[in-house]
């Protein structure tokens, strides 16, 4: 599956063991496997799957030094979400002030 | 090799070539930006970042390292004051792979002073330029309002 799809981001940042991973990486980003499950108290085997849902969702991008594989925050989908859930929603809030204030100020 | 503290994956739905052409073209730039890209893009040449403002003010300027097309771009990075001071660039890095229908593209950044300004920007602005150049290629409209 192409990490495309918003709903993907949504199930994704819907668990909490996820969304403190992520915490994780944006304290500290390109971290390896050992070091995730060091700072998270998890087993191997549960930092894995969840570190595969935040990939498929392209929440965490990763690359290869050498041997090694490093696991970065990557935000962009974040942002399309605020971009597409939030703003639009303040905007609505901010004409709903704006047209509020000119039927105020006109009465 | 350090390893690179910044890395941003987007997938668009797209061609190599246009995406290529969104990095490098300045009417494109202007668009998903609010930034012209300037340079001849060869290895070796100077690069520079311009706010489509009045002025035209000089954001940003940098060598092109590395310039593949349509697959890997690599710049360095700076502030207009540190242009002189090489030690103080960064360095950002594309690649764009096609992957099925899609194009996914990867903006390395690193060399970034810990603490520096130009580290909290980076950091806020990718997202918001990764998110408008997609915008702009899957539905023609850029995201309005980037800074």
């Amino acid at each position: 599956m192409l990490p495309m799809d918003m709903d993907g981001v949504f199930r994704a940042l819907a668990s909490p063991a996820r969304r403190k991973l992520l915490d994780t990486l944006r304290a500290k980003n390109g971290q390896t496997l050992g070091e995730l499950c060091t700072n998270l108290d998890m087993s191997r085997q549960a930092v894995t799957q969840h570190l595969g849902r935040l990939e498929g969702a392209n929440l965490v991008a990763t690359i290869r030094r050498g041997r090694e594989k490093l696991h970065y925050l990557n935000p962009v989908p974040i942002h399309e979400i605020y971009e597409r859930w939030i703003v639009q929603y303040e905007r609505q809030h901010l004409e709903a002030l704006r047209d509020l204030k000119r039927k105020a100020e006109g009465a | 090799m350090d390893k690179p503290q910044f890395v941003y994956v987007t997938y668009i739905s797209t061609s190599p070539e246009t995406l290529w052409n969104a990095l490098l073209d300045p009417t494109m730039t202007a668009q998903y930006w609010q930034h012209e890209n300037r340079s001849d893009w060869k290895p070796g040449s100077t690069w520079e970042h311009r706010a489509c403002d009045d002025k035209g003010t000089l954001r940003l300027v940098g060598k092109v390292i590395e310039s593949s097309p349509p697959r890997r771009l690599v710049l360095t990075w700076a502030a207009p004051a540190d242009a002189a001071l090489e030690e103080k660039h960064s360095r950002v890095t594309f690649e764009i792979e096609p992957i099925g229908e899609v194009v996914r593209l990867t903006v390395t950044h690193d060399h970034l002073e810990p603490g520096s300004e130009m580290l909290q920007a980076i950091k806020k602005g990718w997202p918001k330029v990764l998110s408008s150049l997609k915008s702009l290629l899957e539905v023609g409209r850029p995201l309005p309002r980037l800074w």
